[in-house]
């Protein structure tokens, strides 16, 4: 190997004149996190209707459920975010697709956007997954109860659906994240764009991504945390996810 | 101390050994002379210097080049057969490719600058390119001023989105940067009207335009971003032997007047694989270069 490490390339000006290398890589940090949390917040909401959907008893619901989670689960993120960006302003008539076009920070909203489809999709089957592993005494139970079919879902079936889901959420949560990276192909300059700029400007490859794997691992490792102590707060004792 | 100045005499004692033996080969010469090949990285898209035609063999301005340096090593080894072995290589494979000593040169179009310098090495600069920008005929811009305010995209990562950067904020023009991922898909960001101008170098707008639906449409700005910038063939640092003969090698192609033939076969004829013309005639610098070979990364070097 004949490679001329530099550690201390992050601490030198980069050549955006905004600061140094390091500052660089911070601020696509924040704006990774800014889509992540944007995506995960659209994923969730949207997964969770859609999951609902999928266990009701109406056929339209179930059949709208089901091909809402198959059009976004089929394709790669990559190519959902490609045809947003790029192919949907064309099909729609000119004067709304110049107005798409022309929105500041496009590249942002398509990214949250994209990827919180993307992931509802996978949010949407955990739910269901998690619904349709509760007794089915349970439905029946809210039913006897009084409870109409959105009592029973809000009082009765979700709040135990969503405990059991919970691990599995935080691993949707921290691939949202890291999905963010696919950004990059509609020129939003999050964490894994900064890393490849610093890279074609410095020619230091490994130290910048050695930097940006570094900041990867400690937002994951802070995401597991916090939903360990979430997954705490709200177990239930005497039910399959408390102790 | 005493113990110090014993390790720097030993190891003095052995560099004036392997001075001495002048036959005794080093770094890159030595591997290709054991191995009896040498490795070529070349770019798939980077027309007309590296490219792959028809039947997905590179070709291009920079290969020729390299074929010459690859004549020289092996003139030089006194070998009679040298393997030439291609490996692709994109922007952000080619370093750790070199470090690594997968390929020995590598012949693309990569700008030679003293920040790339402190990892890596650049024989006699091959071409020098400014940086401007293109844009659709009916937006009817003329000078770099006529960007105020317009949305303008550059490929993330290189010298040309730092330029527009510094003009932006030199000239006062409030204009909205976004930048793409590689050249293609910021042109496409131009052709569907998400940007009015790419700023790159302009070689390589030339080969974006004769390469689109309809060069007609295009125009390339006459007003630059930058001066002339040095093109290189890159190859590993620290290994002067080998640099030797590469730059005796490059300096001999472009004094000759062979340079300036190879410049014409690929810049002002129709090239494969679709018999573009990319029209553009050696520049009066380009000219002077290839007249004076330098690997300096300094522009100014340039006139």
């Amino acid at each position: 190997m004949n490679y001329n490490w530099n550690w201390g390339i992050f601490f030198q000006p980069n050549p955006m004149g905004t600061g140094t290398y390091l500052d660089m890589l911070l601020s696509g940090l924040v704006l990774t996190l800014k889509t992540g949390a944007l995506a995960w917040i659209i994923a969730l909401i949207t997964g969770s209707i859609v999951g609902v959907m999928r266990t009701l008893p109406s056929k339209g619901a179930n059949w709208f459920g089901f091909a809402y989670v198959e059009f976004f689960r089929n394709m790669p993120l990559l190519v959902q975010l490609f045809l947003w960006f790029f192919v949907l302003p064309e099909l729609l008539p000119k004067a709304a697709g110049t107005w798409l076009k022309q929105l500041p920070n496009a590249p942002f909203w398509t990214a949250a956007i994209g990827i919180g489809f993307f992931m509802s999709a996978r949010v949407a089957v955990q739910l269901q997954a998690g619904i349709g592993s509760l007794p089915r005494g349970q439905k029946m139970a809210a039913t006897a109860l009084g409870l109409t079919t959105v009592q029973g879902y809000r009082y009765v079936l979700l709040p135990m659906a969503f405990r059991i889901i919970l691990p599995p959420l935080t691993s949707e949560f921290l691939n949202t994240i890291k999905n963010t990276a696919v950004a990059i192909t509609i020129g939003l300059l999050e964490l894994t764009g900064q890393a490849r700029s610093m890279q074609e400007f410095s020619f230091q490859v490994f130290e910048a991504f050695t930097a940006a794997t570094v900041l990867y691992l400690l937002v994951n490792a802070v995401v597991v945390t916090a939903m360990r102590f979430l997954e705490r707060w709200v177990a239930i004792p005497g039910y399959i996810t408390g102790k | 101390m005493r113990h110090f100045r014993s390790i720097g005499l030993a190891l003095a004692a052995t560099f004036a050994v392997s001075q001495a033996g002048a036959q005794e080969l080093t770094g890159t010469l030595k591997n290709i002379k054991d191995t009896g090949a040498i490795t070529l990285g070349f770019r798939d898209s980077s027309i007309p210097f590296s490219y792959l035609d028809d039947n997905q063999k590179p070709i291009g301005f920079a290969m020729d080049i390299c074929y010459k340096i690859v004549d020289a090593v092996k003139k030089e080894l006194k070998l009679d057969k040298l393997e030439v072995k291609l490996n692709p290589v994109t922007s952000a494979t080619r370093i750790p490719l070199m470090a690594n000593g997968t390929i020995d040169l590598e012949c693309g179009s990569t700008t030679n600058n003293a920040e790339r310098q402190k990892q890596v090495a650049f024989t006699n600069t091959h071409y020098l390119t400014a940086s401007r920008y293109v844009f659709k005929k009916s937006s009817g811009l003329k000078s770099i001023d006529d960007l105020k305010g317009k949305t303008v995209v550059s490929t993330a990562g290189t010298t040309n989105i730092k330029q527009l950067t510094e003009a932006n904020v030199a000239k006062g023009l409030g204009a909205n940067i976004i930048p793409a991922k590689d050249h293609a898909e910021a042109f496409l960001m131009v052709e569907t009207d998400r940007a009015v101008a790419f700023v790159m170098d302009d070689v390589l707008l030339a080969s974006l335009v004769a390469g689109s639906k309809s060069p007609d449409d295009y125009v390339i700005s006459k007003d630059a971003f930058s001066k002339p910038e040095p093109y290189g063939i890159m190859l590993r640092k620290d290994d002067a032997p080998f640099k030797k003969v590469v730059d005796a090698a490059t300096a001999a192609l472009y004094t000759s007047g062979e340079g300036e033939k190879i410049y014409n076969k690929w810049f002002t004829q129709k090239i494969p694989p679709k018999g573009l013309n990319l029209n553009t005639p050696i520049s009066p610098e380009l000219k002077h270069e290839f007249a004076k070979p330098s690997d300096s990364p300094n522009p100014d070097d340039y006139k």
